[in-house]
């Protein structure tokens, strides 16, 4: 396997949705190649930290207020049939 | 994944909402608000970059989600259907606020090579840990917005919001292809940014 086969199949790797014929070529490709090891470890990492994150969390009033006049603006009319 | 798992369990069944909310009770429709709120917003914000235009996404997206509850036909779930309608408005916005730039999820930007890994550096054990919240948030904030909104749409369902590739694909109306090529380009692009901030300092260059 090589590195641009690897890094193609990486996002199904990562996932862990992959057949068990692949994922021990996957495996065994990181276990000699330092690059592609590097590259899944910290491509894992940036996932791992934007989920984690609360990056664009909805404050409390904020949400209040959306929701008072989402209300608002539903009561105007009716759902269309 | 967080959100995906607390919807689990809730106490009233989604589709008795639904059906109580097409049926007129806006207080079953203020439920599935709350259900979904902060989800449509952090959706919104991660394509708009804008926080107006994110407050004006939700707003939007939900009195359009209650005005067209009729066409909802339940093939897909409520939730999947709500993120398609707020992805338009969002895209929408995202277009006015830059006409000079095309912006479509269609845009399969440039080649594969942009995407291919150039900086390959390990990273500290803990990199988020080198910075206070505020700075890794901005961080985190700055780099996503590099990225084309098209990535950064299909990253934020798959990979913020926990959609299933399947999901997305629904959303966005993408194929199951076109999802995983953007989310392993998205995901590539974000690594290589966020190695100058992340990466192992070396002794006596002075990079971190």
């Amino acid at each position: 396997m090589t590195c641009s086969e690897f890094l193609k199949e990486l996002t199904d790797y990562l996932d862990g949705v992959i057949d068990d014929r692949t994922k021990k070529e996957l495996d065994e490709h990181l276990l000699w190649c330092h690059n592609c090891y590097v590259v899944c470890n910290t491509t894992k990492r940036t996932i791992e930290i934007y989920r984690g994150s609360e990056l664009y969390e909805l404050p409390d009033d904020l949400r209040t207020k959306l929701r008072t006049a989402i209300v608002a603006k539903c009561q105007e009319q009716k759902p269309k049939s | 994944m967080e959100a995906i798992e607390s919807k689990v369990g809730e106490p009233t069944d989604e589709s008795v909402l639904v059906d109580a909310a097409r049926k007129g009770d806006i207080g079953a429709f203020e439920s599935l608000v709350k259900r979904y709120d902060r989800n449509v917003f952090r959706i919104a914000q991660h394509i708009t970059q804008n926080r107006e235009d994110a407050e004006d996404v939700v707003q939007d997206a939900f009195l359009k989600a209650y005005q067209n509850l009729g066409q909802f036909q339940g093939q897909s779930k409520f939730y999947t259907w709500l993120v398609r309608i707020a992805v338009n408005e969002a895209l929408m916005r995202l277009r006015r606020r830059r006409p000079e730039r095309m912006v479509s999820l269609d845009e399969d930007v440039k080649t594969e090579e942009d995407s291919m890994p150039r900086e390959i550096a390990d990273w500290t054990p803990n990199p988020e840990q080198q910075y206070t919240q505020g700075e890794l948030k901005d961080i985190l904030s700055r780099t996503i917005q590099g990225l084309p909104a098209s990535f950064r749409t299909v990253f934020v369902l798959r990979d913020v919001e926990g959609l299933s590739t399947e999901e997305t694909a629904d959303a966005l109306g993408l194929s199951i292809p076109a999802v995983k090529s953007r989310l392993l380009r998205a995901r590539l692009q974000l690594r290589e940014r966020l190695n100058k901030y992340f990466k192992k300092k070396r002794d006596g260059d002075g990079t971190q």
